[in-house]
């Protein structure tokens, strides 16, 4: 156990050697996988913290079911009976013109303003909790609503969260993309990386051959070099995306305190950032595969 | 130990380099093998250690028919070989050390054991004080003993070297049929190629002769060029 440790730790340190042989096109190497990693994880957290946002800008879905002006208490006591054995109603509240107004005032601050209004100009409403969150069986609802009579409008409260849902599902299948083809492109350049590598080692491949190497002895170093390579790569993705986030919670942080908010861009879970790491390994190690099961039996001492 | 049947080699392009060669090596045999360039010395060595493989007849080695071996278990067969190439096969990326360490790398050694080993190779050709050197920084005869310390360093029962004494003087020449003959000693069995008449003198060593790939009948006084 520990002979087999010491051995692949030599490995591992002659690979890294072997990466940062040409510190620059090594450093290079790393930085491009990065780079290719970084736009689509990028984007991902950018998702991630819209799609928090959403969540918690939404809340609940609610419908808002504005009544005629001048409903009589009577219809309305009607109104609330019909709504509480609504079957797909949760809750209803009756918020009265009067709640209205003081609520207007308190959360807006615009008490000076609304003060000097003659009349007060909001309808009676209820304030509908549906049980079902669904887009579809909320537009029903609120169809239903809206024809109940001494009902002028109803008004589904989140309509714009699902629309901007719809819209971040589009993102992620933008990123899914971006990420399916920068992958490609990370395997091309391991197995280019690799393909120089097996080059330069030629002689030394034959050699070990000839006194007796099997090619899994021959194959481990370079599949080391990809999987390093490659989580070097995921490194400085996280890296990239770490301070790129850093800049924009700068930004933000102004612009967050002019509507005097809170809001900050999160980073990557822990889960999300080794699933990162582990998958950018993967992926240089599968480029080293292709490329030595390529070019590796090319070679054969003479 | 070693054993050819009625082998023939013909290359890729119809050249045909060995005849119908049959011959036994005993375990713990020294024997040269001589003969003109180009008369097949290099290709008999390579079907040894299946570099080549014969076109027909049978090559055995530890009664084991390398011809036929499978790519998997070639490796297997090569630990039990040493073989001293004639173009050296150093490796000067790395230091002597590295170089004679690699067989037991392959081999999967402990690391203290392959030190051990190293050390007493090196010992063996005279290069201990310069395990540290490039082997670009060694003369040519210091170059085949590093060779001749890699091959021995996994401690093989057959040794196999390819023109060892061929570009050098006369007196480094000695040196190394002097370390063979030390091996040959504790037993191991060796086949040297080589068309040095100073080398061939010496009586009591058998002579496999070869001619245009045809090993000749009678070759004490066969070839010597």
């Amino acid at each position: 156990m520990m002979h087999a440790f010491i051995l692949h730790f030599g490995i591992l340190r002659t690979v890294l050697r072997r990466i940062f042989a040409s510190p620059l096109s090594g450093t290079l190497n790393i930085i491009v996988i990065g780079i290719a990693l970084s736009l689509p994880a990028g984007m991902y957290v950018l998702l991630q913290n819209a799609q928090g946002a959403v969540v918690q800008l939404s809340g609940s879905p609610q419908i808002s079911l504005f009544l005629k002006l001048g409903t009589t208490t009577e219809s309305i006591e009607a109104l609330r009976k019909q709504l509480n054995q609504h079957t797909d109603i949760d809750s209803a509240e009756f918020v009265s013109k009067k709640n209205a107004l003081e609520q207007l005032k308190q959360s807006t601050g615009l008490e000076d303003l609304i003060g000097g209004l003659e009349k007060n100009p909001l309808p009676d409403a209820f304030v509908i909790h549906p049980k079902q969150g669904e887009a579809q069986a909320l537009e029903a609802l609120r169809s239903e609503l809206a024809d109940l009579s001494g009902v002028e409008q109803a008004q589904l409260d989140s309509a714009w969260a699902y629309k901007l849902e719809a819209l971040l599902e589009l993102g992620r299948v933008a990123v899914l993309i971006i990420a399916s083809l920068l992958s490609v492109a990370l395997v091309a350049i391991t197995f280019n990386t690799i393909r120089l590598q097996i080059l330069t080692q030629r002689e030394e491949i034959e050699v070990s051959k000839l006194i007796g190497a099997t090619n899994a002895f021959i194959r481990r170093p370079f599949l080391y070099f990809g999987a390093t390579q490659g989580l070097l790569g995921g490194c400085a993705a996280y890296l990239i995306i770490s301070i790129s986030l850093l800049l924009l919670n700068i930004q933000l942080k102004d612009l967050a305190e002019l509507y005097a908010s809170q809001f900050s861009l999160a980073h990557m879970t822990w889960t999300d950032s080794i699933s990162l790491l582990l998958f950018s390994m993967y992926l240089g190690w599968l480029g080293s595969w292709l490329s030595v099961s390529r070019h590796l039996s090319n070679i054969e001492p003479r | 130990m070693i054993s050819f049947n009625h082998v023939n080699k013909r290359y890729p392009g119809g050249y045909q380099a060995l005849k119908n060669i049959s011959f036994n090596i005993d375990e713990g045999e020294m024997v040269f093998l001589t003969g003109h360039s180009g008369a097949g010395k290099s290709t008999l060595l390579k079907l040894i250690a299946a570099i080549e493989r014969p076109n027909s007849g049978s090559v055995l080695v530890n009664n084991q028919n390398v011809g036929v071996l499978k790519e998997r278990a070639l490796p297997y067969l090569r630990r039990n070989l040493g073989i001293i190439f004639q173009d050296h096969k150093l490796l000067f990326d790395r230091s002597v050390y590295d170089n004679v360490i690699l067989p037991l790398q392959i081999c999967g050694f402990e690391h203290r054991e392959s030190a051990k080993r190293v050390r007493a190779a090196l010992d063996k050709v005279g290069l201990l004080n310069r395990e540290k050197s490039n082997p670009i920084s060694l003369s040519g005869g210091e170059q085949q003993r590093l060779c001749i310390a890699r091959a021995i360093v996994n401690r093989p029962t057959i040794l196999l070297a390819d023109e060892p004494t061929g570009n050098l003087d006369v007196e480094y020449a000695q040196e190394i049929m002097t370390i063979f003959k030390s091996f040959h000693q504790v037993g191991v069995t060796l086949l040297i190629s080589t068309h040095d008449t100073n080398v061939l003198q010496d009586k009591g060593i058998r002579v496999l002769s070869l001619k245009l790939g045809e090993l000749q009948t009678n070759p004490v006084d066969a070839e010597p060029s």
